[in-house]
């Protein structure tokens, strides 16, 4: 039991720092982010080259992968979302564009790293196993690290001038440009730091899970549902979500292991039944 | 008006007639599949237009077109039915679920409704992988052709396996469906349902206000849209005589949804030249091989930029102009 909980709670830390770079988009912008899970794995290729190829420190490498793909979503705000919101009669378009984006990312990311499955050697060797839990210490590593800057970027948008900005923007795009906000630089700022995080939780994880091409659909599918649970655009509901998914996943694999490979469809089928009940999910702003 | 109808003639020409002639004439046979399966993946998109016309982004339209391929695989291998018999029932059957579905889940709007129906897809999938009717991840295969059509002794369809090659029967049975989806959904916008349908898109709380039957109106839509994609998954599977778990995926609902984006959402028959277009273009770069995909969404993200309300909103900006 130790040991579920243990790893609920190290997967729930993981998707909860995916969760909140697709929330913050998603609020600010009202941009369901499909790309997400390409910026993800683009996250751990560049932390797998600088890493495990060039040798530089892991701490350089989860970095540079951060900045990277900052300044990748930065400039896909200014130049392609912020062009189709201005011209597009209806604010769906922006899933096309989202959607041909992430097409793109795979094309790109297929043809310059290749469909192998990469790993990293280990950052700390060793195994933690004490009070009936057994965990690698590079997952508590990492684990930490997840949490930590969960903890920074909710302080981030709490106490610093750009972050009340941003939930300005959130909470009501037209009332926050009449107090003098800027909207078109905090968007970009927003898009660019919800990009990054995605980039920096796939560079940490690539230590661990490794990264192929092929896997940035299913995790942004994933981080839909979390921020589904959790309610879409808001901060503390994508790490709720982050967590009662990672703690169902984990639960579910022990509990549901004689009945096969159901443990999805049960999560799905949960969530169907929630969201019917409860549409906007735990903290979610109505009609999203 | 007359141009209108002169459209449609041309229209109609071109698909039974000229699109033929050309395959002959080039001697293209494996044009006719491509044809196929753009007027097939057409009708599902025409359902899931529809749903966009009540003002929801429907991505789980994979679903249906999975259940509808299944409802028909089964009944004509374990009961042995006639599949023109199957085809009404496939779609019945999805529109019946997508009742029952949507009850609940078209309480919900924007990219809610959106992301549900995308995590139906996988449910769909996962379903089929587990269920035991379904014959799990080996799927059904060698489903037989279908059979003939006789009213008094006159044969209206000849017997498939019959027929010179399958491949055009086919083709003319996905291109008579699709005429017939898109005459039903054009007269379905143009009635006074249609025009509901529309202020539901634009505010249903004013809708509802003046006593507009909401919840009524937009679980028919869906349920019509639900039967286009059991439809079109029940020909799929016919013409491709195989059905696996992973016919029909989550690419296929994002692909649906994005053919009506393309299309241009607020014309009934964008999703038709949306498809037609993403679809040939994806087999026309084919032939660049690792740059197909880059090639493509590269694409797309121009054709966004420049045309972010469709391909038919060029007409109407040349006619302001």
């Amino acid at each position: 039991m130790e040991q579920v909980i243990a790893n609920g709670l190290y997967l729930g830390a993981q998707y909860a720092l995916v969760a909140l770079g697709l929330t913050l988009i998603f609020g600010l912008m009202n941009v369901l982010n499909f790309a997400h899970g390409q910026m993800y794995v683009l996250g751990g290729f560049i932390t797998y080259v600088v890493y495990g190829q060039l040798g530089l420190p892991f701490v350089v490498a989860v970095l540079a992968s951060g900045v990277t793909l900052a300044v990748v979503g930065g400039l896909m705000e200014r130049y392609l979302f912020r062009t189709v919101i201005k011209r597009s009669h209806r604010e769906e378009s922006t899933m096309l564009l989202a959607a041909a984006t992430a097409f793109f990312f795979d094309a790109v990311i297929l043809l310059v790293f290749g469909e192998k499955q990469r790993g990293v050697p280990k950052i700390v060797k060793g195994v933690f196993n004490d009070f009936g839990v057994i965990l690698p210490y590079d997952r508590i590593v990492v684990g930490l690290v997840a949490a930590v800057l969960i903890l920074g970027f909710i302080a981030f948008m709490k106490f610093t001038k750009p972050g009340r900005a941003m939930r300005a923007l959130a909470q009501d795009r037209t009332a926050a440009q009449l107090m003098g906000v800027e909207v078109d630089r905090y968007t970009m700022i927003g898009f660019a730091l919800g990009a990054m995080l995605a980039g920096v939780t796939g560079g940490l994880l690539v230590s661990i899970t490794g990264v192929n091409s092929g896997i940035g659909g299913p995790i942004s599918i994933k981080a839909f549902m979390m921020i589904m649970i959790g309610g879409a655009g808001v901060v503390s509901g994508a790490i709720a979500g982050g967590f009662i998914l990672g703690m169902m996943e984990s639960v579910g694999l022990t509990v549901l292991r004689e009945y096969g490979d159901v443990t999805y469809l049960v999560i799905f089928a949960a969530l169907m039944i929630f969201l019917s009940i409860r549409p906007n999910g735990l903290m979610g702003k109505p009609w999203g | 008006m007359i141009r209108k109808l002169l459209g449609l003639l041309f229209f109609l020409a071109a698909v039974f007639i000229l699109l033929p002639l050309f395959i002959e004439v080039t001697g293209r046979k494996d044009l006719y599949y491509v044809m196929t399966s753009v007027a097939l993946l057409s009708i599902a998109s025409a359902g899931v237009w529809l749903t966009f016309y009540i003002g929801r982004i429907n991505i789980g339209q994979g679903a249906y077109a999975l259940m509808g391929g299944y409802v028909s695989a089964i009944l004509v291998m374990s009961y042995s039915w006639s599949f023109w018999l199957t085809l009404p029932i496939a779609g019945l059957f999805c529109a019946g679920v997508s009742i029952l579905i949507g009850m609940p889940i078209l309480r919900l709007r924007g990219v809610y409704f959106a992301m549900v129906t995308l995590v139906l897809t996988e449910v769909a999938r996962l379903l089929a992988l587990a269920l035991p009717i379904t014959n799990g991840a080996k799927g059904i295969t060698s489903i037989p052709l279908p059979g003939s059509i006789s009213i008094f002794g006159v044969t209206l369809v000849p017997d498939f396996v019959q027929v010179e090659n399958p491949r055009i029967a086919f083709y003319y049975v996905a291109v008579v469906l699709m005429v017939v989806c898109y005459a039903g959904m054009y007269r379905l916008v143009n009635s006074r349902m249609g025009h509901l349908c529309m202020s539901l898109q634009q505010n249903e709380e004013l809708a509802s206000s003046i006593g507009v039957n909401i919840a009524w109106l937009r679980v028919v839509a869906y349920s019509i849209s639900s039967f286009c994609g059991g439809v079109s998954g029940a020909v799929f599977v016919a013409a491709t005589q195989s059905i696996y778990p992973s016919s029909f995926t989550v690419t296929d609902s994002v692909n649906f949804m994005l053919n009506c984006f393309l299309g241009g959402l607020g014309y009934v028959f964008g999703p038709m030249l949306g498809t037609l277009v993403l679809y040939l273009g994806w087999n026309l770069l084919f032939s660049t091989g690792q740059f197909q995909l880059l090639i493509y969404s590269a694409v797309m993200i121009i054709l966004m930029l420049v045309l972010p309300n469709g391909l038919l909103s060029l007409g109407s900006w040349r006619r302001k102009g």
